[in-house]
């Protein structure tokens, strides 16, 4: 008697079941076992921003969730493969398929909630760490629980706000609460919530601080909000996500997170020294567009004097064309 | 077809694809090596790079694009080209003479000066009659917007190098710019500005670009002459011995 003929009684079919289901429970087991203690830890993008640490745990989590299923899938192929194979001189057909209501439920319900699962927990681990790191527009939805205010200090739950401006092809970073000076270098204090602004001035361009998990599209003119706190001192690299032309690769900045103190030490420091060099009071107001014809510090008179060429002085609005 | 003339014909189109492929790749890369570089020797431990920004060129396909030209240390000519090679660890003393006029900072933060020894550049001006009303003027910050007088920048970001590059007095220079390349300081007003930096021990290509969006003719000045070699943007390579 072959196992693929009519004659397969129910008991075989409960017993190969269970064997299936318990090989099944016992491979999940071990392999979630293996994905949360052995791999969660070097899970990208690391835990040095709570963002980046709920990005790892979601990681984490689905690898768990989804761990059973692969394993369910490659055991029942598998064990259909070594055990109802046709075996030499078996000429008989296969055992004909009829509809099977209590199979046909499983798999309804299994996957139903399998979908649900994940869009549950997708939405609160969107929402639980103030919008995951990611860019939320100009009016986040989910805002990162602070203290706003015009200044900073150390040992506050002031909101550290930092505008990032893309440009091709390098990022600048400006400091509103200290006085509006500007770096290239991203100095950011630990354990402090930070609200980035990120904006370009001139293509889509995206922030993507690969170690904080912070990822947000910078446009011309609008003001893209997103949130992180620092959990750990070190340094960084923040690159541009978006292709933005012929240096796209090249556009990359180094940060740093340092302790609170000595942030402001680097922050006072620089806000006194732009400010001494003159380069503070050239600096337009907090602005998105940066656009010389519309910022009000510009000297007038002296773009009425040399906008009379394209050669000295012109400046290239938006309304350009884009090719002569 | 037999199965040999098969396996011949499929062998005779692979082979065309990768052909094909590795032409286009020839051309195209190929093109670009096509530019020349000019090679600087340390002397002392210091390499004198000599350069100037004209509001033209002298290329036939794109002589409105604004652009960089380095001078040959050993023949003093003008080459139109980006591509430049230094001494690793040597100290890099830039003059560039500027014939642009003015342009607005896109960001007025490029008004300051970055990376240079001593945080600072030495400018000077010039009127078209070799008359020079600012001499020697030691700055940090050349303001790209109340007073106009950027007109690119030169800056290599890999190395935190930015610097503003002074234009010519703007109410001198608004229609008497210089309108040959290369330009010459007979004639035409210019600014002259230097600066040095230090350069890795190490080999290795920078890339170095200007950050005023000068390309006019195109969408907020980017793009053209901003995005190609030869012109706004350029490569420093860093050889060590």
């Amino acid at each position: 008697m072959t196992e693929n003929s009519a004659e397969v009684t129910a008991s075989d079919s409960r017993r190969h079941g269970w064997t299936i289901f318990w090989i099944v429970i016992v491979l999940s087991l071990i392999a979630d076992l293996l994905i949360w203690f052995v791999g969660k830890p070097h899970f990208p993008p690391g835990d040095m921003s709570t963002s980046a640490t709920h990005q790892q745990f979601d990681i984490a989590v689905l690898s768990v969730s989804a761990a059973p299923v692969f394993i369910a899938v490659v055991t029942y192929f598998i064990y259909s493969v070594t055990t109802w194979r046709a075996r030499g001189g078996d000429q008989g057909d296969g055992e004909p398929i009829y509809g099977n209501t209590k199979v046909a439920a499983t798999w309804i319900i299994g996957t139903a909630v399998i979908v649900l699962w994940a869009f549950a927990f997708g939405t609160f681990e969107l929402i639980n760490p103030a919008g995951a790191g990611a860019g939320e527009g100009p009016n986040p939805i989910w805002n990162l629980s602070a203290t706003k205010s015009s200044s900073w200090s150390p040992d506050s739950n002031d909101m550290l706000e930092i505008q990032a401006i893309g440009q091709q092809w390098t990022w600048t970073f400006r400091y509103p609460q200290f006085g509006g000076m500007e770096s290239s270098v991203l100095y950011l204090p630990v354990n402090t919530p930070i609200e980035f602004h990120v904006t370009s001035l001139d293509v889509i361009h995206s922030l993507w601080i690969y170690n904080l998990g912070v990822k947000a599209d910078a446009n011309p003119g609008v003001d893209n909000v997103a949130y992180t706190t620092a959990k750990q001192t070190g340094d960084f690299v923040l690159r541009c996500n978006e292709l933005c032309g012929i240096w796209h690769g090249a556009m990359y900045n180094q940060g740093k997170v340092e302790s609170q103190t000595d942030f402001e030490t680097w922050a006072s420091g620089l806000q006194v020294r732009e400010g001494s060099d003159g380069l503070l009071s050239a600096l337009p107001a907090y602005s998105l567009t940066y656009d010389p014809t519309v910022v009000p510090q510009l000297g007038q008179a002296v773009v009425k004097v040399d906008g009379i060429t394209g050669a000295a002085g012109y400046y290239y609005p938006p309304s350009d064309p884009v090719t002569p | 077809m037999s199965v040999p003339a098969r396996a011949a014909a499929l062998l005779v189109a692979v082979a065309a694809v990768i052909g094909l492929g590795v032409f286009v790749a020839i051309y195209y890369i190929g093109g670009s090596s096509a530019l020349p570089t000019v090679h600087y020797t340390a002397s002392g431990g210091v390499t004198n790079v000599v350069l100037q920004e004209d509001p033209q060129n002298d290329s036939s396909s794109k002589p409105d694009w604004v652009s960089y030209y380095v001078q040959d240390p050993t023949t003093k000519n003008w080459v139109h080209t980006t591509l430049f090679s230094v001494p690793a660890g040597s100290t890099v003393h830039v003059t560039i003479y500027g014939y642009d006029g003015c342009t607005p900072l896109r960001n007025n933060y490029w008004s300051q000066v970055q990376g240079t020894i001593g945080g600072k550049v030495t400018v000077s001006q010039f009127d078209n009659k070799g008359k020079e009303y600012v001499t020697d003027d030691n700055t940090g910050v050349i303001n790209g917007w109340s007073d106009c007088n950027v007109g690119h920048t030169f800056a290599i970001p890999d190395l935190g190098l930015f610097v503003p590059v002074a234009s010519p007095n703007a109410d001198l220079s608004a229609n008497n710019l210089c309108a040959s390349s290369p330009c010459t300081t007979s004639g035409n007003p210019y600014s002259l500005e230097t600066f040095s930096f230090k350069v890795p021990a190490s080999g290795g290509v920078y890339r170095w670009q200007c950050f005023v969006p000068c390309g006019g003719g195109y969408l907020d000045g980017n793009n053209g002459p901003m995005a190609t070699l030869g012109y706004m943007m350029g490569e420093m390579d860093v050889v060590s011995s």
